[in-house]
């Protein structure tokens, strides 16, 4: 409890259990769940907030924990068959609420009004069997007394608010007669129905089409100037970040490791594990002959997350601090500059001059 | 849609007219080539100890020394248009559709089938009736609360369901409150005499068949619902802010049971051909005691009758499913 209050403090927010100034604020969120083979540490210390009219991109590889944070903000990890051995602790305030103590029904009632949700794939996302325009009635109704029939405008009009033509028309059809940008517009409309004042996108342009992804993400971007809310952009594709992000958390073993504004984390990052991912990222303004520099070995398990940095194993400047801290003690986040912070051992003037020297000159 | 439907119906006639060749073949043509010849089979159709001169006139009489492809001719046009037998001295004039003619009892099979098919589906419906609903029930829950008691109860009791014949299940119903004590009817009233009576003694049978037959929709249904309740659309559903009941019954349930047509349908187009066990155990004058009746004298046409009735409702009972399945789930296109 003292590290996470010192935490707390080093981070500049009220301390737990008081509601913060930010519209969302997570603290120390931890979500846990038990397996046959273990304890699976999806999220294990989670702290960030997002303010009205920004957007948050939360990044970081598969199994990181980027979707069971938005699940969990949602409350949508505690359903299910399997979700009621979840452990979960930590604090998730929005607007003043806290979620993670709250009434599951009174978190229920949050979402689909104050809280949404854009889902990977549109296809697997919308019931097969029901009409683009009954679903999104259906999500309309659930939060408004209003009749089918002004429902049914309502989800024409934000069927045209997000670029459907036709949308008297189309709010008939099924999705599977939708294309799959049409599909991720439609489940935009979905999700904005109710004026949401927090949006969370979970990889909304992966399973798109590369031309219809910066259509996708222009969308976001324009209705989120226009409702003022809040967006969280869960994603593994920097490209996406660059485009849309005003804050950057990278995400590594559940853990966040480095947090910033968006120039913060790709001007000056601060974590080896941000640089792995830099160097990974194809850019149009790189000669073609350059090879893309991979993050070597694979993701750490959740169940037995490595010792001291959840990255060491994979960090080629493990060895660079003195003694075995690296392996023995789990570096907590420090701020190295206004709003930015790094969990690192690395002394900040070993950071500054492997960054200069030697990964900024091969992006 | 509607060629759809002409194309499948012209399908239906031409494979049920396989179906006559293919039984007509097993009940004429198997046991020409097992050796039995055509004056043994027409002295199964006279009395004991007949004269030579007897079986002739029933081989010609019944067309038995005509070629095979003569006598198939003969039962099609019968079905068509009726077909007269002359019986020796009398002759027996069967009505279209004739599906043959009973020589041992002296009646025509077809009116025998639809006299008997209100019994077969009295017990069909109401066992369907009853097996759906509590099938999907307790499926359901099962499913909601995977390996929980009523999970595990219920299953097991299922698997006792499905694995108990119904010689022990209809039997013991019998025993117990037909005979111990007397609640149900013995013997069958048509429901249009007497709706109470007609149901009072179906229950026992009703019951015992959808214990058989819910088990295996009890686990259907489970198996559906579990996979349903973890697709991405049901987290959608949740993301909205719907009530779990609501997220059960509207997302969960209806992609779930869509399958289980497909099964319903072909089981029903089953029963419909005759519960045979059931109807014999619990003395229902159905089609599928008619069959028994026919197997155990030795009297062919009714069993080519009840099989070719049974053929009829299951490729029917295909179409049907293909028709609500379509209707079901509009990602399906009839063309």
């Amino acid at each position: 409890m003292t590290e996470l209050s010192k935490t707390g403090a080093a981070l500049g927010e009220p301390a737990p259990g008081n509601a913060p100034d930010a519209f969302l604020a997570v603290r120390d969120l931890k979500v846990h769940f038990p397996t046959d083979d273990g304890l699976v540490k999806s999220v294990d210390g989670l702290s960030f907030q997002v303010e009205k009219g920004k957007t948050l991109c939360i990044v970081g590889e598969s199994g990181s924990g980027k979707s069971v944070t938005s699940l969990a903000i949602m409350g949508l990890h505690r359903l299910g068959a399997q979700g009621k051995h979840v452990q979960m602790s930590g604090e998730i305030w929005l607007d003043g609420k806290e979620l993670v103590s709250a009434d599951p029904d009174e978190v229920r009632r949050l979402r689909g009004r104050e809280m949404a949700m854009i889902f990977q794939d549109p296809l697997s996302a919308m019931h097969p069997y029901y009409t683009i325009g009954n679903q999104i009635v259906e999500a309309h109704r659930v939060h408004n007394d209003v009749s089918k029939k002004v429902a049914r405008k309502r989800a024409i009009e934000m069927l045209d608010r997000v670029g459907i033509p036709e949308p008297d028309k189309r709010v008939d059809g099924y999705p599977h007669e939708f294309s799959g940008g049409m599909r991720q517009r439609a489940m935009i409309a979905m999700a904005l129905v109710n004026n949401p004042e927090l949006l969370i996108a979970d990889e909304p342009t992966t399973a798109l089409d590369v031309t219809v992804q910066a259509q996708i993400l222009d969308l976001i971007r324009d209705l989120q100037k226009e409702f003022g809310s809040a967006v969280v952009l869960i994603t593994h594709d920097l490209g996406v970040v660059a485009e849309i992000a005003d804050d950057v958390l990278v995400m590594y073993g559940g853990r966040c490791v480095e947090r910033g504004s968006v120039d913060d984390v790709f001007e000056r990052p601060q974590h080896p594990y941000t640089w792995g991912l830099l160097g990974s990222m194809p850019r149009i303004d790189r000669e073609t002959s350059e090879r893309l520099i991979p993050v070597k070995g694979q993701p750490p398990s959740l169940i037995n997350v490595p010792s001291g940095c959840a990255f060491h194993p994979r960090c080629p400047y493990a060895d660079i601090p003195k003694g075995d801290v690296t392996r023995t003690v789990r570096p907590e986040l420090q701020q190295v500059g206004g709003g930015h912070f790094s969990a690192c051992h690395l002394s900040p003037e070993d950071r500054t001059r492997i960054w200069t020297e030697e990964i900024a000159p091969k992006l | 849609m509607i060629s759809y439907i002409l194309r499948r119906t012209f399908a239906a006639v031409i494979l049920l007219l396989v179906v006559t060749a293919v039984t007509f073949a097993i009940f004429f043509l198997l046991p020409r080539m097992a050796g039995q010849t055509a004056d043994q089979l027409a002295q199964q159709y006279i009395g004991k100890s007949p004269t030579k001169a007897d079986i002739a006139a029933v081989k010609q009489n019944l067309g038995l020394d005509e070629p095979l492809y003569a006598q198939y001719w003969h039962f099609i046009k019968g079905i068509v248009s009726g077909a007269t037998y002359n019986l020796g001295p009398t002759t027996a004039h069967c009505d279209a559709p004739c599906f043959g003619y009973s020589f041992k009892n002296h009646v025509a099979v077809w009116p025998q089938l639809t006299s008997r098919l209100p019994v077969t589906v009295s017990l069909a419906a109401g066992a369907a009736v009853m097996w759906l609903v509590s099938g999907v029930v307790i499926g359901v829950i099962s499913a909601l609360k995977p390996r929980s008691f009523f999970d595990r109860t219920f299953m097991g009791v299922a698997l006792a369901g499905v694995s108990l014949p119904m010689f022990f299940t209809g039997n013991l119903a019998l025993l117990l409150f037909t005979y111990q004590w007397p609640i149900f009817g013995r013997t069958y009233v048509p429901f249009t005499e007497n709706p109470a009576q007609w149901a009072n003694t179906l229950f026992p049978a009703w019951c015992s068949l959808a214990l058989l037959y819910s088990a295996i929709y009890a686990r259907l249904t489970r198996s559906g619902m579990l996979e349903t309740m973890n697709e991405d659309f049901i987290r959608t559903a949740r993301a909205k802010g719907l009530r779990e009941r609501n997220v059960v019954a509207r997302h969960g349930l209806r992609a779930a049971l869509t399958p289980i047509i497909t099964v319903f349908g072909m089981d029903l187009g089953l029963l419909l051909g005759g519960a045979v066990i059931t109807e014999t155990v619990f003395s229902l004058p159905g089609i599928g005691q008619y069959a028994v009746q026919g197997i155990t004298d030795n009297d062919l046409p009714p069993i080519l009758g009840v099989t070719l009735l049974a053929a009829f409702f299951v490729v029917i009972a295909n179409l049907l499913v293909d028709l609500l399945y379509a209707a079901a789930d509009p990602r399906v296109r009839l063309s």
